[in-house]
């Protein structure tokens, strides 16, 4: 082999570089559950708990151009039932513990959505 | 274009009626890991390969002016004689991508007024090295940015990169530029080879794929973001079961998820077998990493056999006396008492 130092040298770069997908992970902790308590007693969210889990921020979001762009304070959900805009006094009424709940997973996943920007941190006197 | 696009449809059709029919975690783990070995070893192979082949001639591009008499400037970096130049012209080339900077197109341009014939123009031509640059540095970011599924706790840098890629913050979840970046050159690139007649004229089916490819991962990628979303933290918990050899069950991730994962793994089987090896081929390419110093030191070829060697003194020992029979001077006599 030519210039086998650079190469070697190369290589080993090369497979760590690659690998890092695979050692990355053990300088933390294992991840296994989310960990989330889901308030009280509720089967379900404003929709079924499949869609909340993959499109609550959607749901937000509309929530919030409704409200506020349209002054749309009504929200009926697939299955018939009317719920109140309002992400203060309907969200947070059920999930009122911020540190078991949104922070669990978007923490984990490294989401930081700009709700607190404006709104209230529930459990925080802020 | 056409069957390497069918081909790409094809992986990710198989990839989502698997997952659909409960192959999930044959896609999610086992291909991903098989794809893994196959790339590194692969590209080792290839790397070994390359370094093990002797370079003949000292052929390094030269876009400059040699290093010569002390009064003529040396373009340091353009035609380097030291490895620091070397080391320079290679990093500059590898994170600037500094030869698709100079790309000209030639057109005809009109009548020459002097030789009353038309006349070629050669301009500067930088699409190529914008959009080529802006790909390779957005699929960076990507890769990156994944690694939030990759750790836990998500690193700092991580959360930064992603506000500095969401600084708009627009919709929800947050629109990150890179992704639609990374397309947009995408289409760049793929467009280049449809609407040139030159470029498509000698564009093949290896040309294509990688493209379509990289295109379907990236549209998987932004539509598993932005569209047709599955919950990122199962995918997490999934994803941590995969990289510590401990799967799993990939119960409630959208089959979409699995045709993104498939089209990466198609992707680094791929990628030792093809073009795309540039990414450690650029670094042995012998007309960037060598010095340009083919008047200073005299280079070797390394395969040439030994030579054999026949000097004129032994030629004169071997015909001495023939030679002095003949009459032709000697640089030494025969040796008479021996005759």
């Amino acid at each position: 082999m030519y210039n086998a130092k650079a190469v070697v040298a190369g290589i080993i770069i090369f497979v760590v570089l690659c690998t890092s997908p695979f050692w990355a992970g053990r300088t933390g902790q294992d991840y296994k559950k989310t960990g989330i308590v889901p308030p009280g007693d509720e089967k379900n969210c404003v929709e079924n708990v499949t869609f909340m889990r993959a499109q609550h921020m959607r749901l937000l979001n509309e929530w919030r151009d409704e409200a506020l762009r349209k002054e749309n304070r009504t929200y009926i959900a697939a299955d018939g039932k009317k719920w109140i805009i309002s992400l203060q006094n309907t969200c947070l009424k059920c999930h009122s513990n911020y540190k078991d709940f949104c922070q669990k997973c978007h923490v984990a996943n490294s989401v930081d959505p700009y709700c607190w920007t404006c709104h209230i941190i529930p459990g925080e006197n802020k | 274009m056409f069957s390497s696009l069918l081909l790409v449809l094809l992986i990710g059709a198989v990839a989502w009626a698997g997952a659909a029919a409960g192959f999930a975690s044959l896609f999610g783990a086992a291909l991903p890991y098989a794809a893994t070995v196959i790339f590194i070893v692969g590209m080792i192979r290839r790397m070994t390969y390359w370094a093990t082949s002797p370079v003949p001639f000292c052929i390094p591009t030269t876009a400059g002016q040699e290093q010569s008499l002390a009064f003529i400037r040396q373009a340091k970096i353009d035609c380097p004689s030291s490895s620091a130049g070397v080391f320079a012209r290679m990093f500059l080339e590898v994170a600037c991508f500094r030869s698709l900077f100079r790309n000209t197109r030639a057109s005809v341009r009109g009548r020459d007024s002097a030789t009353a014939g038309l006349s070629i123009v050669y301009y500067s031509s930088k699409w190529l090295w914008f959009f080529a640059l802006v790909f390779h540095y957005c699929f960076l970011l990507v890769f990156i940015r994944h690694f939030r599924f990759f750790m836990e706790p998500a690193p700092s840098c991580i959360s930064f990169l992603e506000s500095l890629d969401g600084i708009m913050q627009t919709g929800s979840p947050r629109f990150f530029w890179t992704g639609a970046l990374l397309l947009i050159a995408l289409l760049f690139l793929l467009g280049r080879r449809i609407f040139n007649e030159r470029l498509r004229y000698i564009s093949l089916l290896n040309d294509y794929f990688p493209l379509w490819l990289l295109i379907g991962i990236a549209g998987t990628g932004v539509c598993l973001r932005y569209f047709d979303k599955t919950d990122i933290a199962t995918v997490k918990i999934f994803i941590m079961g995969v990289t510590h050899f401990a799967p799993v069950s990939p119960e409630g991730i959208a089959p979409l998820f699995f045709v993104h994962i498939t089209l990466v793994c198609a992707l680094l089987l791929y990628l030792p077998f093809s073009k795309l090896a540039h990414m450690a081929g650029v670094f042995f390419s012998p007309t960037r990493n060598l010095r340009a110093d083919s008047r200073r030191t005299r280079r070797i070829n390394p395969w040439n056999p030994p030579k054999q060697y026949f000097t004129y003194a032994e030629y004169e020992d071997a015909y001495r006396d023939a030679m002095a029979e003949a009459g032709l001077p000697l640089e030494k006599q025969p040796d008479k008492s021996a005759g």
